[in-house]
């Protein structure tokens, strides 16, 4: 019951009109870059970081939280009605979802999606409020060894298990890691990859590297494709569902719940895997006459709502062991350690005001979400018509703004150039982003730990196996790095091939 | 020798498409519908879907004219409607005209104009009926 009273408290903190509007703000931008293709919540957090600088750090959250959220839910629209979805986690609601658009049942699927994503989310985020509290308990006894090896899994996890090339996987956390090094030392104030330049000293800002991959990036990329054949779009009206639709889709919704929250919350678990498993669920468990391959409301109410609960998820290793586990999340993280804020398993106890004041905010939020994008929904549709040149035109400005406003330093700009070009060229070359962010994050907080935990062992190696987590987690890591070398060797089970190839 | 018509799927494309008809059974010539985009956004509503498409062969396909349906993506859709006229030869070019705010002129160009102006041959300007 603690729990509850607590998340009350910060249901009453976040009631106040002011945060209302925030909120209402993060909701609206999520849902805008989420249906533009090309721009995720991680390039729009970015972008916002320095912006919102002036808001305290409560405001700030609330906003983040609901471009997150409104950016998982937007995707699902462009799925829906062009069969492009706005990010890798709707991939699987374009299958049914625009099956059952061009036979007329747009509204219905975009009603599926939308509530299916709020009771997703909302049963997610009542979820973290439980679980985080608990885990952050456990977390606090963690030892700097420990938490070397959960950070360094938890990398590993994610360059090695997601996307299709593990090569390139690493080369982007390597190129992470590297930009991650750059400044002064920290225990002996050596300067680091600084090539002399005193700019370089205090490191390379996050909000930087983050605005080039993200932002500057995309638009070199799309500057390079810049025309392209539009696409059919299905003309939309408001989204309702009858009785029978209703009937359809709430298990979907809770087994897509279920599926997603327990991936969300691990590294590498994503919101690719949880959609597909909940697309194939569905699709076993369907009656024969519902007619998947055709249109099947299921189809789009288990993938969708998969999504938003992993979205939530997402939130479990943020707040109790500062973790992120995708590109939004450490975007946060950088945000909330710009404010002082050291994330960790003691954020629980620093800084209770702010982390329940921000799960209340998640559900208002979601709520906000339905409410407001039931109605909007044609509104939507016509963002897909702005042409590229005037969009991209905006986000270079607001990531020029951005990495300008920092430190007011001209030499920012070069820096926030080269990133671009770096962000142009890992798309070029097809490396995966998650890994190279993660490793300029997650980087010096891994050296700091490991620092740390050389200095108890006195600089002995054996300081870093002495704890029961930490060889776990090494076992882990060796398991992860050897089992699909093992498992080629034996050829994949014919099965699994054979879903995979279906689906597609 | 054909006419050609600047199509693009509402009133004043349906408008010209009519006009273009009558004035190829007319001069007893071929007709080319032609239909630009260009293509820097996701959706254009003035691009001829692949519905849309069959729908205007099947219709072209009824009349007693021959027919060809050209779709282009460039910089600049008054420079792909021209592009075809000079690649067809055409004898006139067909093309829907419809009223502009002083703003509108102010901020956006006109395709219409840009193709009164520099077309090679003469242009028929209908407008829909009503």
């Amino acid at each position: 019951m603690d729990t509850l009273n607590l998340l009350a408290d910060g249901l009453q903190s976040a009631f106040t009109l002011e945060n209302l509007m925030y909120a209402a703000i993060g909701v609206l931008l999520g849902t805008f870059v989420g249906v533009l293709p090309g721009i995720g919540p991680a390039m729009a957090v970015a972008l916002l970081l320095p912006i919102t600088s002036g808001l305290d750090v409560t405001q700030s959250m609330i906003i983040f939280a609901g471009i997150y959220y409104g950016g998982m839910y937007g995707g699902s629209t462009t799925s829906i009605l062009l069969n492009t979805p706005g990010e890798s986690a709707s991939v699987m609601t374009a299958i049914e979802g625009n099956k059952m658009a061009k036979r007329g049942r747009a509204a219905q699927a975009l009603a599926t999606a939308a509530i299916g994503s709020f009771i997703a989310g909302t049963i997610g985020t009542l979820l973290v409020a439980f679980f985080t509290p608990a885990l952050a308990g456990q977390a606090v006894k963690v030892g700097a060894p420990s938490y070397f090896a959960i950070m360094l899994l938890s990398l590993v996890l994610v360059t090695s298990v997601l996307g299709a090339s593990r090569l390139r996987g690493f080369i982007g956390l390597f190129m992470g890691l590297t930009i991650g090094l750059v400044g002064l030392d920290l225990s002996t104030g050596q300067a680091r990859l600084t090539g002399g330049s005193l700019e370089l000293a205090d490191g390379i800002g996050i909000v930087v590297v983050a605005v080039g991959v993200f932002a500057l990036g995309e638009a070199l990329w799309t500057a390079a494709h810049l025309r392209r054949k539009p696409v059919d779009v299905i003309p939309v009206g408001r989204p309702f569902m009858g009785r029978d639709d209703w009937g359809r889709s709430w298990k979907p919704w809770l087994r897509g719940t279920a599926l997603g929250f327990p991936f969300g919350a691990v590294p590498a678990g994503g919101a690719e895997t949880p959609t597909f498993l909940s697309y194939i669920t569905e699709r076993k468990l369907a009656k024969p006459d519902a007619g998947f391959g055709e249109g099947a409301i299921e189809g789009v109410a288990g993938p969708e709502a998969a999504n938003n609960a992993s979205a939530a998820g997402m939130f479990v290793p943020l707040l109790a062991l500062g973790l992120p586990v995708t590109a939004t999340a450490s975007i946060l993280l950088a945000a909330l350690t710009s404010y002082g804020i050291v994330p960790g398993p003691t954020l629980m106890t620093d800084q209770p005001d702010l982390v329940w004041t921000l799960l209340a905010s998640l559900l208002i939020g979601n709520t906000l979400l339905l409410l407001i994008n039931l109605p909007l929904a044609p509104l939507w549709a016509r963002l897909l018509r702005i042409p590229r040149p005037q969009l991209y035109a905006g986000i270079l400005f607001f990531a020029s703004l951005g990495a300008y406003s920092v430190n007011q330093d001209p030499f920012d700009l070069a820096l926030l150039l080269a990133f671009g070009l770096l962000g142009f060229a890992i798309r070029r070359f097809g490396i995966p982003v998650l890994p190279l962010i993660l490793g300029v994050i997650l980087g010096p907080l891994m050296e700091v730990k490991l620092r740390e935990a050389l200095d108890l062992s006195g600089g002995d190696i054996s300081g870093l196996f002495n704890e029961p987590l930490a060889i776990l987690c090494y076992v882990l890591i060796v398991l992860v790095l050897v089992a699909p070398i093992v498992l080629r060797r034996f050829g994949t089970p014919a099965q699994v091939l054979e879903e995979k190839e279906t689906v597609r | 020798m054909t006419v050609v018509v600047g199509y693009i799927p509402d009133k004043y494309g349906e408008a010209a498409l009519n006009a273009g008809i009558e004035e190829a059974r007319r001069r007893g010539t071929g007709l080319v519908v032609v239909n630009a985009t260009k293509g820097d956004a996701l959706v254009d509503r003035r691009y001829v879907g692949e519905e849309g498409l069959a729908e205007l062969e099947s219709r072209l396909a009824g009349l007693d004219v021959g027919h060809e349906v050209r779709q282009a993506m460039g910089a600049d859709v008054a420079d792909e409607v021209l592009r075809v006229v000079d690649d067809t030869e055409a004898q006139v070019l067909v093309i829907g005209i419809r009223h502009r705010s002083p703003v509108g002129k102010m901020i956006m160009g006109s395709v219409a104009q840009q193709v009164l102006l520099d077309a090679p041959c003469p242009v028929l300007a209908v407008k829909p009926p009503g």
